[in-house]
């Protein structure tokens, strides 16, 4: 067993208090006003070899529920974000969220970073109607398991064509090769449709290779597409090897550039790369050095919390657990679903009530509409998607650079319209479509 | 041909690494007869005492050879130390137990480590380059002098112990212990101490290993052991396990292969053919190319 199995996210709050809003939480006593608990699960990789995804999410929800706890928490409820590791393992990440369902009654569920370990636990949560946001998984197939699924970030399809975009527009590249992880979903969908993209431009890839998650040695797959030289090696796989494989490309005299998707998104990636991969280039959800006060904002909280500069995936966590609390905040206003949301017992009677808290919150996240994010102003549309720009970052040894934004096609982001405090419509279904395309 | 000469210098440094690993699973098995599935681990642990060596001296990027000279030492030694401690704590009690029993034990310890480096040290730590890379292009071949050193410290290794198996009075009592244990006994030598050498020398070239392992990929983490350990058990096995020259030429045709078939087939079948290999040699010759035939005596 790996360390790190929990993490009880507790507002600074004297004990006895505590015990007594848990006594509280149990005789289900926040119906007449008084303050009660609300678990919200959290699944992520605290542990193992795609560590700084999940420990980078994790302080980004922290902040988002102090934030919200200091604020009144959910109508006078305190927030408790239960944390599992799942050890960058997606069998673990199922068993992580069984065990947030069975034992910690969670109203909903944040997480994962990794398309693969999403996709392992999301089946758990839809089959238990408790919606799930995850940050960053960007694979398109992750909220297609089922209605209660959703994501706050962009999704492959327009990851890939926003790099084929930046490779052969901004660049003027017409000759790359593609290295990918077999592996994992997220880095064998991202290479098909960058592929699809950039032929359609006129591009042309001379080679593409695999590896698989943990390998280290990848200098066979290279010296054959180093071979067919290419102008670029476009490589879809996480951090966690990218280093490693510009380090050997430049020991087998590759000169060209690099470029991927957010999976290169860690403090660790310049650690590992050193100079090889400076001078690359990757999509990502947002950038330190965007100038919008929503995103200054952010890294100013963050830096006073933890001390060093937020990655995409801390304000990714930062704005699914924002979003979170705004739809929640939207449903607590009937007292009846607030009392559902703190009561955690399990009788048929509060089951029944439970779920159709947890169905009134769903139905709320299916509708949110300009969210103004930190990454971006957030929409939901029908698949549950996030639409917004991705933007385009350079490595460089003091960490990203912007180097530019990239809109979802045809429509340039308005600018940040206002949050939309009009609650939710009564009957959702009457809502507008939510994605203006 | 360029490209043919190039996949042949990345599989022969792929190689050297395994051949370093695989030393200690053969000659463990030599003298017990026992799998040691924690020589991953040790491979691991090697990484790491030469990370945090490297850090405690404050030797960054460029520290040069020397320091990289101290710090492979010191990889060795903690990996020796190491090994003999396990052999000590987890093995000799269970030395007159069942094979089986020996072998659960060797994957207990395994674990332990893992979580140990877990808990202790995190993930994804990155070695410094002590010696600044350079690469020569010969006649349109790239060679890196990581490969270089990774090739010339393993044949130094190599040849260093291969005198010493043959020409020393410890070597002489290793092959007589991994010959016969009891006949060694009776002959006066002792026993328990030769074992513990063996498990020492094994694991200080395990250390060695993963010393030049990080100059090529600069990685330490608690699961980096894995996968490499596993590749060297298997070219162990192909090789002959028990026999050292076995273990070096099977760790340098399980390379070769791998490197080849990412060259020339799919990278996706890299690892499925590697295995393949495997598999066929041991259907024509069992006991693996340089593997003793033995005989049952009734």
């Amino acid at each position: 067993m790996a360390v790190g199995r929990y993490n009880r996210a507790l507002p600074e709050l004297p004990v006895s208090l505590i015990l007594a809003l848990g006594l509280l939480a149990c005789n289900g006593g926040a119906s007449n006003g008084e303050k009660g608990e609300i678990v919200i699960g959290e699944y992520g990789s605290l542990t193992g070899t795609a560590a700084t995804f999940g420990l980078s999410t994790k302080e980004g929800v922290e902040l988002a529920t102090k934030e919200q706890n200091t604020a009144g928490g959910i109508a006078g409820n305190t927030i408790r974000v239960v944390v599992e590791d799942d050890q960058s393992k997606p069998e673990e990440a199922a068993t992580a969220v069984n065990k947030i369902l069975s034992s910690d009654r969670p109203v909903a569920v944040l997480g994962e970073v990794s398309s693969s370990r999403s996709l392992a636990a999301a089946p758990l949560l839809q089959r238990a109607s408790v919606p799930m946001i995850s940050p960053s998984s960007t694979n398109e197939k992750v909220t297609l398991i089922g209605d209660y699924i959703f994501r706050v970030c962009f999704i492959d399809p327009f990851q890939g064509e926003a790099i084929a975009k930046f490779a052969y527009g901004d660049k003027g590249l017409r000759k790359v090769a593609i290295l990918e992880d077999v592996k994992n979903d997220y880095s064998v969908g991202l290479a098909k449709v960058f592929t699809e993209n950039f032929t359609a431009m006129g591009g042309e890839i001379v080679g593409q290779e695999a590896y698989s998650e943990g390998d280290f040695d990848f200098k066979a797959q290279l010296t054959n597409l180093i071979a067919k030289e290419p102008e670029a090696l476009i490589l879809t796989g996480y951090y966690t090897e990218v280093g490693l494989i510009a380090r050997q490309a430049r020991e087998l005299g590759f000169k060209g550039v690099f470029l991927g998707g957010d999976g290169w998104d860690s403090e660790k990636l310049v650690e590992n790369g050193k100079d090889a991969i400076v001078g690359g280039y990757y999509t990502n959800h947002y950038s330190v050095d965007d100038p919008s006060p929503a995103v200054q904002d952010f890294i100013k909280k963050y830096e006073a919390e933890y001390h060093k500069k937020p990655d995409g995936l801390a304000a990714l966590g930062y704005d699914a657990a924002k979003i979170l609390y705004m739809a929640m905040t939207d449903v607590a206003k009937d007292p009846a679903m607030a009392a559902a949301f703190a009561d955690r017992s399990s009788t048929p009677a509060t089951d029944e009530t439970r779920l159709a808290a947890r169905k009134a919150l769903r139905d709320r996240l299916a509708v949110v509409k300009d969210y103004p994010g930190v990454t971006g102003n957030i929409t939901i549309d029908k698949d549950r998607n996030a639409e917004k720009p991705a933007v385009v970052v350079e490595v460089t040894k003091d960490g990203p650079k912007f180097v530019s934004k990239i809109s979802p096609k045809g429509s340039e982001p308005a600018p940040a319209a206002p949050v939309d405090p009009a609650a939710p419509p009564a009957d959702p279904a009457a809502a507008p479509p939510a994605a203006p395309k | 041909m360029t490209l043919f000469l190039q996949q042949l210098i990345n599989g022969l440094s792929l190689g050297a690494i395994y051949a370093l690993i695989a030393l200690g699973y053969t000659m463990v098995y030599g003298t017990l007869q026992l799998i040691n599935f924690a020589h991953s681990e040790v491979f691991m642990m090697g990484a790491f005492a030469a990370f945090l060596f490297a850090g405690a001296m404050g030797w960054g990027d460029g520290a040069g050879v020397g320091a990289a000279a101290a710090v492979a030492l010191v990889a060795m030694g903690s990996c020796a130390i190491l090994g003999m401690t396990i052999e000590r704590i987890a093995y000799r009690p269970m030395r007159k137990s069942t094979r089986l029993n020996m072998l659960i034990t060797a994957i207990g310890v395994s674990i332990f480590l893992q979580n140990l480096a877990l808990r202790l040290w995190g993930t994804n730590l990155t070695f410094p380059d002590l010696i600044a890379k350079t690469n020569w292009e010969i006649a349109g071949v790239n060679v890196a002098s990581n490969s270089v050193m990774v090739l010339g410290v393993t044949l130094v290794l190599m040849i260093g112990l291969t005198w010493l198996i043959e020409k020393t009075k410890i070597g002489l009592a290793m092959r007589a212990v991994s010959h016969s244990r009891e006949t060694a006994a009776l002959m006066g030598i002792p026993v328990d101490r030769t074992i513990s050498f063996t498990f020492a020398l094994g694991s200080a070239l395990a250390g060695a290993g993963a010393f030049l392992f990080l100059l090529g990929a600069p990685k330490v983490d608690p699961q980096m052991g894995a996968m490499p350990g596993l590749k060297a058990f298997v070219a162990a096995v192909l090789g002959g396990i028990g026999s050292v020259p076995g273990a070096v030429v099977g760790a340098l045709v399980l390379g070769l292969c791998e490197t080849f078939v990412s060259g020339y087939v799919s990278s996706t079948w890299r690892d499925a053919v590697a295995f393949c290999v495997l598999i066929v040699i041991l259907l024509y010759k069992p006991s693996g190319l340089f593997g003793k035939h033995i005989v049952e005596k009734v």
